[in-house]
């Protein structure tokens, strides 16, 4: 739904697929207003201003960001990633979300990470040891599940993998709700935020 | 009283040399400690002596929470490190590699940072400061307005968390603007710091949100060019 792209559109800034005070009090409505219409509507805007006029004002989003990699424009890679990993970012999340997943999802999770307690606490450090501004990652890399956290715009795709869920951790994210505890953030993302169906479509997609 | 005096030296060497037997021991059981532990510098103001530039609420997130948390993730690290030392273990050294030089690089450019600012009244003109570097950075760019202007928009577009200098280059004699990503100190860029923005949204996030370019507008009101000169001095001696 959020990816379709008609030709010679530019880049879409989807609406949150909920209301603005949603994720109260996990996530305030300050925090979603200023992250989605400010933050993430600026990615959108100077990335469209980049592939005006270029070959690429007809592509989506995701083949932007890989194009732009591939060409190392880090300009338009930073602004096409930050749009796409947005724009992925909040269907990530779902009010009364997170805590444990269940079928196929969970099974693959316990396989590859031996437990869902052993995947949180992956994907726990994952968010807290990413220094500085960027992302944590579950993701599909061929054959399993793997977390990775990347910097900046980063985004798991330009190593071949498969997103199925990330979780923001640049501090406007969080910092107007959390401040300094980036691992309270972590925590109600993982324990209250997470929205596992759209996590398990994702997995489905990408291991048919 | 010789004897008595004697006896106390006795003692004294006895209980020495018991202390450093059980440091052994334990360096052996536990690892090496560490040769230095780092501590949180006190602000040289109170905590809303920067406002309303910036406000008690960040600066007091900033300096005893932020800065904390990178003193004493830095003593942890540089525990775990002499423990890998004290063990050979160079691949233990390795992986900690990275986690020293963030706190470690947070310390250094924070430490840096509380000096670089001051309260509004308190704030002297470049000229005032050190003729001599305002005549270096009109001689660089033209104008303070202009060496300012370009300070911000290369700070401004620091992608992500970053910090925004100027620095001395030694070699060169030459002042330089230079920007770092993450909690990289200045030093790996060859430039010895004299003024650092910190550009990472806790910095000013709760006041400005999103609007970093804002920030870096109001921030020049509360620089401490008295102490952009001693640094200037130091390392232009």
């Amino acid at each position: 739904g959020t990816f379709i792209q008609a030709a010679e559109m530019p880049i879409e800034l989807p609406p949150l697929p909920y209301a603005y005070d949603a994720l109260e009090p996990k996530i305030s409505k300050q925090t979603l207003t200023v992250h989605h219409d400010k933050h993430h509507a600026k990615y959108v805007t100077v990335a469209n201003g980049m592939i005006e006029g270029t070959d690429m004002s007809g592509d989506d989003c995701e083949t932007i960001m890989m194009k732009a990699h591939k060409a190392g424009n880090a300009g338009l890679f930073n602004n096409a990633a930050q749009s796409w990993n947005h724009a992925f970012y909040w269907n990530c999340m779902k009010a009364g979300g997170g805590g444990k997943p269940s079928g196929d999802l969970l099974a693959q999770i316990e396989k590859d990470f031996g437990s869902y307690e052993e995947f949180v606490k992956a994907f726990d450090q994952a968010g807290q040891t990413a220094f500085g501004s960027g992302w944590a990652w579950l993701s599909w890399d061929g054959s399993k599940l793997v977390v990775d956290k990347t910097i900046g715009a980063g985004n798991p795709m330009t190593d071949g993998k498969t997103p199925v869920l990330t979780m923001d951790v640049w501090e406007h994210a969080y910092y107007l709700d959390y401040q300094n505890l980036r691992p309270d953030y972590i925590k109600s993302f993982i324990e209250h935020l997470v929205n596992w169906d759209f996590v398990a479509a994702n997995l489905a997609k990408v291991k048919k | 009283h010789y004897a008595t005096e004697a006896d106390r030296i006795v003692i004294m060497l006895r209980q020495s040399l018991r202390s450093a037997s059980a440091l052994r021991s334990a360096a052996k059981t536990h690892g090496a400690r560490a040769m230095s532990t780092y501590a949180l510098p006190s602000l040289p103001y109170d905590l809303g002596a920067l406002e309303p530039v910036v406000n008690t609420e960040i600066m007091t997130l900033h300096h005893g929470k932020h800065h904390a948390t990178y003193v004493a993730n830095l003593n942890a690290a540089l525990e775990k490190y002499a423990d890998a030392e004290a063990k050979k273990d160079v691949a233990a050294m390795i992986a900690l590699q990275g986690a020293i030089k963030f706190n470690g690089g947070g310390h250094v450019n924070h430490s840096i940072f509380w000096t670089n600012l001051c309260a509004p009244k308190d704030v002297v003109a470049p000229s005032e400061a050190s003729p001599e570097l305002a005549k270096m950075i009109d001689a660089q760019w033209g104008s303070l307005d202009a060496f300012k202007t370009e300070f911000n928009t290369k700070t401004a577009a620091v992608q992500g968390s970053g910090w925004g200098w100027l620095g001395y280059d030694k070699a060169a004699k030459k002042l330089a603007i230079a920007t770092c990503a993450n909690q990289d100190p200045l030093s790996t860029t060859g430039l010895t710091p004299l003024l650092g923005i910190d550009v990472w949204e806790h910095a000013y996030y709760l006041q400005y949100k999103n609007v970093r370019p804002e920030y870096l507008k109001q921030v020049w009101q509360v620089v401490n060019w008295k102490n952009v000169a001693e640094r200037f001095k130091a390392a232009s001696a």
